[in-house]
């Protein structure tokens, strides 16, 4: 029996597009349909080219593909406003749903942090929190598995070329999601989130800075050791993540500093920001996966 | 220059700007007392927030000596004419934080962006215009694009409802002609209900020129701080404007003498450096570095033995913004692993 388990992408975008990429090299998804909703999008051409099954219909049109086609994963890169509709639509039909979206239907989910749990409780919707919670939190939860973290703060810095109209227009919804992740993944008791844009020619590759307070003076070499292996886990699924300067220890404080470079499949290196996304959701699916593959957990049923 | 019978608009930035110079630990008492006295002066509109605006308590920027809402309900009470304005930077603060300022009794909200990013302003724009609040749309590092880009990027701030629109010169990089090309087009081509506002740094001592070009090109609100307290060689010395103001015919409502006092007796003896245009605040106007980047080189030179110079000139040639303060001692590690020094 093949172990991949087959999965619709909705949203034929630049990151629809750049996981559908990442997709077809998986060990453990294989990409079935893509759906949009205009069937003159260069996205829906592009995935038909790429030779999967092309859907304009919204995901109403995919429907009674599903259990046919046996897709049991879907990934919903269109916008916080269809995102809970699609979602009970495919969960209903057994679809566990990968949420890249800033919805948050589901609970947030960062692979190397908190993935494991939500494989294991078969969580039907995880949401993938925002780009710069990808590269962030995983170094906050490396300080505070080794001791408490009263304050983590986090600043992503992008390039403008990588910050698509919808995060422009609610940034708010960036900062808030963020910061609370921050706390509720990272495990700070309190967060806060920065997000700075900078159009300079040619583009910077997403940067981030993340900052603890610890309560209590830091484990220093406990600390050290926690980040390095958490950058190891991270650059399993996103190869360019790299800790540029840090841990930097001054008093309380735990300061690092990171760049994201992504894997250039279809979005360009510099947008690390979207890559880390679309990495960290094939990441999540795959876990479901494996799984589900060695009998941790079973998929819902269908006749 | 014949700016005889105009009028302006000054809005002192000492106890907002100026909050950089003083790594944000202004005490209550000093942002009672020194707004009070400016009140008493005439001065029309007074921010108040922590330097990066609503929200910049953090590690990154500093921790405030008090919240933004503390500094706020200790002085908006106490104003008798003056109006209390706050900073909002998206990305930094959110609408939460501007409905807690208008819920303060601030009157004025001025949203800032980068001079290419107008469009993360829409929701905060949108929210203060609906509740009616003066609107203004704020667009930093003006320097580093041509008077065509900040005219298009204005007319977004304007179509999300602002009614004044600033170019910002945040490296204090600008030179006269700039300023008249930068406003005089947006003068030209906004509608004339829009307002045009122009805010300076002093750090090629250009502050009092450049204003006066501003108001020739036909700015009506021109920013300065009491004492030129503020980010890198600070902002346009209020006081000293006044004068050449009065001289030149140009009506603002503030009392000279009583200006010159809170500066003298008030501002300057808070201050923790004197504000003045040293090697460093020189090298932000030289280099078009965002102003508040002043005390972080420094702090970094101190720190890791890399000159705040180099520092600060690398960090123009990479292009960064503002709030990119994280930015100084990455940076600053980098060359000292380069050096050999870590």
């Amino acid at each position: 029996m093949n172990k991949k388990l087959k999965a619709v992408i909705i949203g034929p975008g630049n990151i629809g597009t750049d996981m559908l990429m990442k997709m077809q090299r998986s060990e453990w998804i294989e990409p079935v349909w893509m759906v949009g909703i205009d069937p003159e999008s260069e996205g829906l051409k592009r995935a038909a080219e790429m030779g999967i099954k092309t859907c304009s219909t919204g995901v109403d049109g995919v429907l009674e593909h599903i259990i046919a086609d046996d897709v049991r994963v879907a990934f919903d890169a269109t916008s916080a406003y269809v995102h809970a509709e699609n979602s009970r639509k495919l969960n209903e039909l057994g679809v566990i749903m990968v949420d890249l979206t800033p919805a948050a239907v589901g609970p947030f989910c960062v692979p190397p942090v908190n993935l494991t749990d939500h494989a294991r409780n078969l969580e039907m919707n995880v949401n993938m929190v925002t780009c710069g919670g990808q590269a962030t939190i995983p170094m906050i939860a490396a300080v505070s598995r080794v001791q408490p973290v009263a304050y983590g703060e986090i600043v992503a810095t992008v390039s403008s070329r990588s910050v698509g109209p919808g995060t422009r227009q609610n940034i708010d919804e960036f900062t808030r999601t963020t910061a609370g992740a921050v706390e509720k993944v990272g495990g700070a008791k309190e967060g806060k989130a920065i997000i700075i844009i900078n159009p300079a020619e040619p583009p910077l590759m997403m940067r981030d800075t993340i900052h603890c307070l610890t309560e209590g003076e830091p484990d220093q070499t406990a600390i050290t050791e926690s980040i390095h292996a958490m950058v190891k886990e991270v650059q399993k699924y996103v190869p360019g993540y790299t800790l540029i300067n840090g841990p930097i220890f001054d008093g309380n404080k735990v300061s690092c500093y990171m760049q994201v470079e992504g894997l250039g499949d279809f979005l360009p290196k510099y947008a690390g920001n979207l890559d880390i996304m679309t990495a960290a959701a094939l990441r999540t699916a795959e876990m479901f996966a494996e799984e589900a593959a060695d009998g941790t957990i079973t998929l819902p049923a269908r006749g | 220059m014949n700016l005889n019978g105009k009028k302006v608009t000054l809005h002192d930035m000492s106890l907002r700007d100026g909050m950089h110079a003083k790594r944000h630990q202004i005490s209550l008492d000093e942002m009672v007392s020194i707004s009070t006295a400016m009140d008493e002066a005439g001065m029309p509109l007074i921010e108040v927030t922590h330097g990066d605006g609503l929200g910049g308590r953090s590690l990154n920027y500093g921790f405030p000596a008090h919240s933004d809402e503390e500094y706020l309900r200790a002085v908006v009470p106490k104003m008798k004419n003056a109006r209390i304005s706050a900073l909002l930077l998206p990305g930094i603060g959110t609408v939460d934080h501007l409905k807690m300022a208008k819920d303060c009794g601030v009157s004025t909200i001025r949203v800032a962006t980068h001079c290419t990013e107008a469009d993360v302003s829409e929701q905060h724009i949108g929210m203060a215009a609906k509740m009616e609040m003066d609107t203004v749309g704020f667009l930093m590092m003006a320097h580093m694009v041509s008077p065509e880009k900040i005219l298009e990027q204005a007319k977004l701030m304007v179509s999300y409802g602002a009614n004044c629109i600033y170019a910002t010169d945040s490296a204090g990089y600008m030179l006269p002609d700039d300023v008249t090309a930068h406003i005089g087009l947006l003068r030209t081509e906004l509608p004339s209900n829009v307002e045009i506002g122009f805010h300076g740094h002093h750090n090629l001592g250009m502050g009092i020129a450049n204003s006066l070009a501003a108001i020739e090109a036909g700015a009506s609100r021109i920013d300065g701080s009491v004492a030129g307290l503020g980010a890198g060689a600070g902002n346009t010395p209020l006081e000293v404007f006044c004068a050449v103001l009065e001289r030149m015919g140009v009506e603002t409502g503030v009392d000279l003498y009583k200006i010159m006092d809170v500066a003298e007796d008030l501002v300057v003896p808070m201050m923790d450096q004197p504000i003045r245009v040293d090697r460093n605040a020189l090298t932000l106007g030289y280099a078009g570095v965002y102003s508040s980047f002043l005390l972080f080189a420094e702090r970094a030179e101190k720190k890791y033995g890399i000159s705040a110079r180099d520092i600060l000139v690398e960090l123009g040639r990479r292009g960064t913004v503002g709030g990119q303060e994280d930015m100084i001692e990455d940076l600053a590690l980098t060359m000292a692993k380069e050096k050999g020094l870590i």
